[in-house]
This record gives structure tokens, sequence and C-alpha cells, in this order.
């Protein structure tokens, strides 16, 4: 019981603290829309290639998207040593990293709900189907979990937000590549034993990558 | 250190010795492929350093693993070591597949999986090497690396899998000599010798690097304390 509440703890003031700077979602959409825009020029898509490309940009906007958002949540926590402050509350250390993952993922599938329906309307494909959805949010799951664990060593880094997508991008080719695939075949409506693998794939990573970095989370902070 | 002494120069000389052997073997030993002709050859020394550049990670993330649970340097000395030179193997990877590459699949490059997989590997020891660059102190330093060092290599696997099913929907895993591989060829005893012996050449080489580069660290390790007692005084 403790445990739940200093999760909604932690994701309450995430929420509050985006609620009056807006800082990291303005800054994902904005950027996402300017991506998701740019592919479309610079691939042209037609209806005809629209199909095959379109997963691929999805998820490119995501990634990119979702690094610059998760170096700015952990960013935010370095300014007036907050993370500090977190750090001394009486909790499991395991606790912040699940608090500010989840927050994470909340606040990247909020960007993908924006992002979504520009991206139907630019590249007109049926993406409101469950199969797509369902694939977006084991996507970002995954990303947001790999993600803040590495935005927590990025900020402590001389090199700062410039080190996350080095260190997250290779670190997460399973997730983009599944998902990229799951997404495809969804959008083609293919049968669903042709895509169970790559969910599969999404699934066994969300599990393997949120278990581990919630145990080496501790080692990160420690200190 | 000085029982160490001993058996370094006794190991490089071995080294020394079996890469020799390996060469005759891969020129002479070996028969002529049929159809790739003796490009073939760079196979043996390929996949010899693909397996040493797997298992340099391996060891690193072993290492790493030790050193969040003991906190003593050695192991952080270990984990560097290994993962340094194993980019130096997973460059020859990358390198050997495209001459090979090139004359068979008319390609210097080409999206097959084991290829693929090296080349994110080799970012990922990249993505390492620049996280170590980036902090000053060492405590955190090694903390840090062996985070990424641990998480990394979980993710090779995963990534390993994906790429081999991007191709086809239903992947012959279990199987990978099956007929459809790009470049497949059938293995004759005396190949099998050859390779097998290079991949043991490749393992003792890859000791005997990592023990220099080990006692190199140890070295910089002995300098920097002889400087700060030198300051003090």
């Amino acid at each position: 019981m403790n445990f739940l509440r200093s999760l909604l703890a932690i994701l309450t003031k995430d929420v509050i603290t985006e609620l009056r700077t807006r800082e990291m979602l303005s800054s994902m959409l904005v950027f996402a829309l300017l991506t998701v825009l740019i592919f479309s020029f610079a691939l042209d898509l037609r209806a005809a290639t629209a199909q095959q490309t379109a997963p691929g940009v999805l998820w490119v906007t995501v990634a990119f998207a979702g690094s610059l958002g998760l170096s700015r949540s952990m960013a935010q926590e370095e300014q007036n040593r907050c993370f500090d402050g977190m750090l001394l509350a009486p909790m499991d250390r395991s606790t912040i990293y699940l608090g500010k993952a989840i927050g994470n993922f909340f606040f990247i599938t909020l960007v993908e709900a924006v992002v979504l329906p520009v991206f139907a309307v630019l590249f007109n494909l049926p993406v409101f189907r469950a199969g797509v959805l369902l694939t977006l949010l084991l996507g970002t799951a995954g990303y947001a979990g790999v993600g803040t664990l590495f935005a927590t060593m990025a900020v402590n880094t001389r090199a700062r937000e410039v080190m996350l997508p080095i260190l997250l991008l290779p670190a997460a080719v399973p997730v983009l590549m599944a998902a990229v695939r799951a997404t495809g075949g969804f959008l083609e409506a293919l049968p669903i034993a042709d895509v169970a693998y790559w969910l599969r794939l999404l699934v066994v990573y969300d599990v393997i990558i949120v278990t581990v970095s919630t145990m080496l989370f501790d080692f990160v902070v420690e200190e | 250190m000085s029982r160490s002494r001993n058996w370094e120069p006794l190991l490089a000389g071995l080294a020394a010795l079996m890469v020799a052997l390996a060469l005759l073997m891969v020129f002479l030993y070996a028969p002529r492929e049929r159809t790739m002709g003796d490009v073939q050859r760079i196979f043996y020394f390929h996949v010899s350093a693909a397996w040493v550049g797997f298992f340099a990670f391996f060891v690193t993330m072993l290492a790493s693993i030790a050193y969040l649970i003991r906190r003593e340097r050695r192991w952080d000395v270990l984990a560097l070591s290994s993962a340094e030179v194993g980019t130096l193997f997973i460059t020859m990877v990358l390198i050997t597949g495209s001459l090979w590459a090139r004359p068979v699949w008319n390609t210097w490059w080409t999206w097959e999986p084991r290829l693929t997989i090296s080349a994110i590997q080799w970012l990922i020891y990249l993505a390492y090497f620049m996280l170590r660059g980036a902090m000053e102190e060492p405590g955190r330093r090694a903390r840090f690396a062996a985070v990424y060092g641990i998480i990394a290599f979980i993710t090779v696997p995963l990534s390993f899998m994906a790429i081999r099913w991007w191709r086809t929907i239903h992947p012959d895993i279990l199987n990978p000599n099956a007929p459809g591989a790009q470049g497949g060829f059938s293995i004759t005893p005396r190949m099998l010798h050859t390779l097998l012996f290079s991949i043991a050449t490749f393992t003792v080489l890859y000791l005997v690097l990592l023990r220099a580069r080990i006692r190199l660290e140890k070295m910089s390790d002995r300098v920097a304390y002889l400087r700060q007692r030198l300051l003090i005084r």
C-alpha cells in the first residue's frame, strides 16, 4: 500500500509540474508534429507507398520526440536539486524509478494521442485499430522504461542531454524493430498469427527491461 | 603481479604460433570452396572474430555485475579492457564481412542478420566508451558504465531475434544452416577443423590483448597515484 501511495505521489507531482510549466509536453508535441510533417515532404508519401513507410515514420517520430521528453523530465529534477529531495523521501529507490517511468510513459502516450490523428490525416491510413494502439502502448512502455534509466545517467554526465540518444537508440533497437513490424502488420490487416511474434518480442523486452532497470536504478542514484 | 609476468610472454608466444598455424591451415589445409572460390577463406577469421567480439561483450557484462556487487576497481578495469578489445574484433568482423560480401553478394553491405547485429554491437560499444568519457569521477564512471554494460548486453540477443525475423515472417531459427540463408555453403570436415582452430586462436589472442590492456590500465592508475603523491609533497 505504501508503495502504491509513493508511486502515486511521484506521478501526481510530475503531472502537476507539467500542467504548470507545460515544458515537456509542448516541446515533445511540436517536435513530433514537425517530424511527421518533414517526413511527409521528404518521402513524398503517396497512397501506394504510404503503407510500407508509415510505420517507420511513426516510430522514428515517437523515438525522437520520446528521447527529447525523457531528457527534459530528468533535467527538470536536477533543477533546484529536486532529485536529491526525492531521494531523501522515505521510500524505496525502485519506487522512484517506477514512478518516473510511468510518468514518462504517460506523457509520451499523450503525445502519441495527438500525433496519431494528424498522422491518419496526412497519410490517409486507418491507424485507429486496436492492434496499432496496443503496439503503441507496448512499444512506448519498453522505450520509456529503458529511457528513464538512461536519462537518469545522462543528466549526471558532462554531455548531459546529448548523451541520451547515443545510449538509448542502440539499446532500443529491438523495441523499434518489433514495433515497426507489428504496426505495419496491423495496418495491412495481416492475420494475428503473423504479427504475434513481434508482439511477443515487445512483451518480453518490456518485462526484462523494466525488471532489470528497477534492480539497477539503485546503483545509478546512490551517493 | 610477478607471477603473471611469467606466463604472459608464454601466452603471447602461444598466440603468435597459433596465428601462424591458423594462417597455414586457412590457406593450405582448408579446401577451396566450389562456388565462391578463395574468397571464402576469409570466413574462418571472420567467424572467429565475431565469436570473440561477442564473448568479450559477455565478459564485460559479467565484470560489470561483479563490480556492482564487489565495488573493486579490478572488475571495472576488466569490463573496460574487455570492451575495448571486443571493439577491435567487432571492427574486424565488419571489415572482413564487407570484403567477403563484395565479391559474393555483389555489394559492400547487406542487412544480413549476423552482420547487422555486429554493427549494432559496435554502436553499443561506442556508446559505452562515450558514456565513460563523459564523467570524471571514477566511482560514478564505473557504476554507470557497469549499468550500461549490463542492460546493453541484454538487448543484444533480443536485437538479434528481431533482425532474424525481419525478412521472413516464419523464421527458421533452430536451423542456421537452412538452405535459404544467404551465401550458405556446406561445410566439409577440413573446413570445420580450420574453423575450430581459428576460433581457438582468436580466443587466445583475445586473452593476450586483454591481459596487456589490463596491465596498461593498472600502470595508468599507478602513474595517477604517484603524481598525486608528488603533488602532496
